[in-house]
């Protein structure tokens, strides 16, 4: 039950960590190790409450987020020869106060909600509506198309954690519906990024600002 | 039966398709697979309408009058579509704007994407209504980019982020559904099941469902186009090829407000309060008001009718909220005649647009001295969007305006205001459209007129006569939605 928590509070922290995060290469890094503590909840989640279902979806997470997904976009990354690239974030303290804002709106919200929890999971809902807010207040603040990415694919990480504490996992069916949209989403951005490279010759998306109403 | 070929068929074709998507003979079998897939339709719509609801394979699906309707259209308008798609594409092959790669990738994907629609309409688990949704976004966000120009990556971009984005907010949606659904309905997976969740709908936890219900309207709401999550819309349908807008706003359009209609009509009974009803409402108008004003600032030809399709879909979210046996009723006629007449501006706007060499509204004239059934196509097709007699849109809209005027008349001097602003908006630009003087291009290949006339002709009769099983039918739809 603790460590349920602790793991929890060890998402928010990768979370804020991914926000402040101006390296690329060092993004992925961080979004692989959140896959990994996601996964570790949910094996938490599925010990203390004897659900055996959650260990295939914790499975799931490992093999997707952990394993596959960071190394598709690694290589993504080698091959864009994006190693080095970094972001101009400006103002990160002025994120990181927003996103302690978010954090204090997550709980507000998760309030209501959480008192028909389960008894394990009560105090992590909160966390993961933050987790899914932070993964959007980053998307807004990144100007390159592959952090705009890795802030979709930790939203996804938000909504997962969300689904194992709250409701202990949705239907397999669904979990492996949505896993599958994911893997086909990432493979198609991956795609995409050298459609845009090959257009515009960079990945910034200031170049993706033009169609707009006159 | 039915169901099986209905669903299987679409995706048999996306695989056939991916295989021989670029011979020759690619668009007609396109066609005949959408044609198996439109029969299929009409056998499972016969099958319910004599018989009832269906609950199948294993209670994952469940077919009522009210998805019934929409499987009927999606297949008709899919099937039109594809007869439309046959001598447009070849133009677009012919005059060197895609490879016979890109041909292939569009045809396979536009089979998927028929698969989706046709997914989330029969399936009776709001996740897998969530997946189908997102899938479709994913097949469509291939096809807006089919033309790989800096547009259309922008716009295919903009689309996947914003409702990708938009639609995870539904998913956290579903999952607190699940969550109240699960203190009744126990972890079997029954929780997730909609006729399921019907069944218990009045015992589920109020605030939970009303706070999954936001997230569920800004989720699904973002892929209807409802301002002001309406942003990717007008790019998307702009930038990718014609065929791909008519069935955006022809069948995405309604299938993302059929999610939206379905997640009501839980939280409503949940609620017992209209606030569900008030917030579509809202939505609605907005779109409408919104939509109309930027109506008036369009020069692109196909992002005019995409705004006008945001404006639409708002009368619809509108009386949607309202609510009722008569607003049902007409919402569901109004999804009905603005799907067909969107469709058809879109195939006669392909044509013209093909004709012209160019978009821009400015640079079209004189369809009607060049061309005249495609002129004659924009210009009905036209008249009948903007609700003038004796289309269907007329009656649609006349029976969503005087039932606001019975039971929310505070509404009625907006939705008036909007109707006039677009109408004056779309009039002004169409009309030197078809008269004017002409400056055209000659066409490679004849183009399709069959598909605007026969939606047109539908429109109409809609408009003059609604045949008594029909209106029996969508009496029923509408009385499930409450």
């Amino acid at each position: 039950m603790q460590l349920v928590e602790l793991l929890a509070s060890l998402l928010l922290l990768l979370s804020f960590a991914m926000l402040a995060q101006r390296r690329i290469a060092s993004l992925v890094n961080l979004f692989a190790l959140q896959g990994a503590v996601l996964a570790a909840s949910t094996v938490a989640v599925a010990a203390s409450a004897g659900l055996h279902h959650l260990y295939y979806s914790a499975a799931l997470t490992l093999a997707l987020k952990v394993l596959l997904l960071p190394y598709f976009l690694r290589r993504l990354i080698a091959r864009l020869d994006l190693q080095w690239d970094t972001e101009t974030l400006a103002r990160i303290p002025m994120q990181m106060l927003a996103g302690l804002g978010l954090v204090i709106f997550a709980f507000g919200l998760a309030q209501p909600i959480s008192r028909f929890g389960h008894e394990i999971t009560r105090e992590t809902l909160g966390i993961a509506i933050a987790m899914v807010l932070l993964s959007l207040l980053m998307m807004i603040g990144r100007r390159k198309a592959v952090s705009q990415v890795v802030g979709f694919l930790a939203l996804e990480n938000g909504m997962v954690f969300a689904a194992t504490t709250a409701t202990q996992g949705m239907p397999m069916v669904v979990e492996f519906g949505i896993a599958l949209d994911v893997l086909v989403g990432a493979v198609i951005l991956g795609v995409f990024f050298f459609q845009i490279r090959e257009q515009f010759d960079s990945l910034e998306l200031r170049h993706l600002e033009t169609l707009k109403e006159d | 039966m039915e169901l099986i070929a209905l669903l299987g068929l679409p995706l048999l074709g996306g695989a056939a398709l991916a295989l021989w998507g670029a011979s020759p003979r690619a668009a007609e079998l396109n066609a005949l697979f959408s044609l198996a897939t439109f029969v299929a339709g009409g056998a499972l719509t016969a099958r319910v309408i004599l018989g009832g609801p269906l609950v199948i394979g294993n209670e994952q699906f469940f077919i009522d009058a009210f998805n019934v309707f929409l499987v009927a259209l999606t297949s008709l308008v899919g099937l039109t579509t594809a007869l439309f798609s046959r001598p447009y594409m070849r133009i677009e092959t012919d005059r060197g704007h895609l490879s016979p790669g890109r041909l292939r990738l569009y045809h396979s994907m536009y089979q998927l994407f028929m698969f989706t629609m046709l997914l989330a309409l029969t399936t009776n688990n709001m996740g897998i209504l969530w997946v189908a949704l997102e899938a479709a976004t994913l097949t469509t966000v291939l096809l807006v980019s089919l033309y790989r120009t800096a547009a259309s990556l922008e716009a295919a971009w903009k689309y996947f982020i914003l409702c990708g984005v938009g639609i995870a907010q539904a998913l956290f949606g579903t999952i607190l559904l699940y969550f109240a659904a699960e203190r009744l309905l126990g972890a079997s997976g029954g929780a997730l099941l909609w006729t399921h969740l019907d069944a218990v709908k009045g015992q589920l936890e109020p605030t939970v469902l009303a706070i999954a219900f936001v997230f569920l309207l800004v989720g699904y709401g973002t892929k209807v186009g409802l301002v002001p999550l309406h942003n990717w819309l007008p790019d998307a349908h702009a930038e990718g090829p014609t065929p791909v807008s008519a069935v955006l706003s022809g069948l995405l359009l309604n299938v993302a407000l059929y999610a939206v209609v379905r997640c009501k009509i839980l939280v409503v009974g949940a609620l017992h309060s209209d606030l569900p009803g008030r917030m579509l409402m809202g939505f609605g108008l907005l779109s409408v008001l919104v939509a109309a004003f930027f109506l008036w600032r369009q020069r692109d030809v196909k992002r005019l009718f995409a705004y006008s399709s945001i404006e639409h879909m708002g009368i619809i979210t509108f009386a949607f909220g309202m609510g009722g046996p008569v607003a049902n009723f007409a919402a569901l006629l109004h999804m009905t005649v603005h799907s067909l007449t969107k469709s058809a501006i879109f195939f006669a706007v392909g044509h013209a647009t093909q004709k012209a060499g160019t978009q821009n509204m400015e640079d079209i004239r004189g369809l009607l001295l060049r061309s005249p059934t495609i002129g004659w196509g924009l210009m009905l097709g036209s008249l009948a969007i903007l609700g003038m007699p004796p289309f269907g849109v007329f009656a649609s809209e006349f029976l969503i305006l005087t039932t606001a005027m019975r039971e929310q008349p505070w509404a009625t001097p907006i939705l008036l205001l909007a109707l006039g602003v677009a109408f004056g908006a779309i009039f002004r630009r169409v009309q030197p459209m078809v008269f004017g003087e002409p400056h055209a291009r000659r066409l490679p290949h004849s183009p399709a007129l069959l598909p605007v006339f026969a939606h047109l002709l539908l429109v109409l009769m809609l408009g003059l006569y609604i045949p008594g099983q029909l209106a029996a039918w969508y009496r029923l739809a509408a009385g499930l939605i409450g």
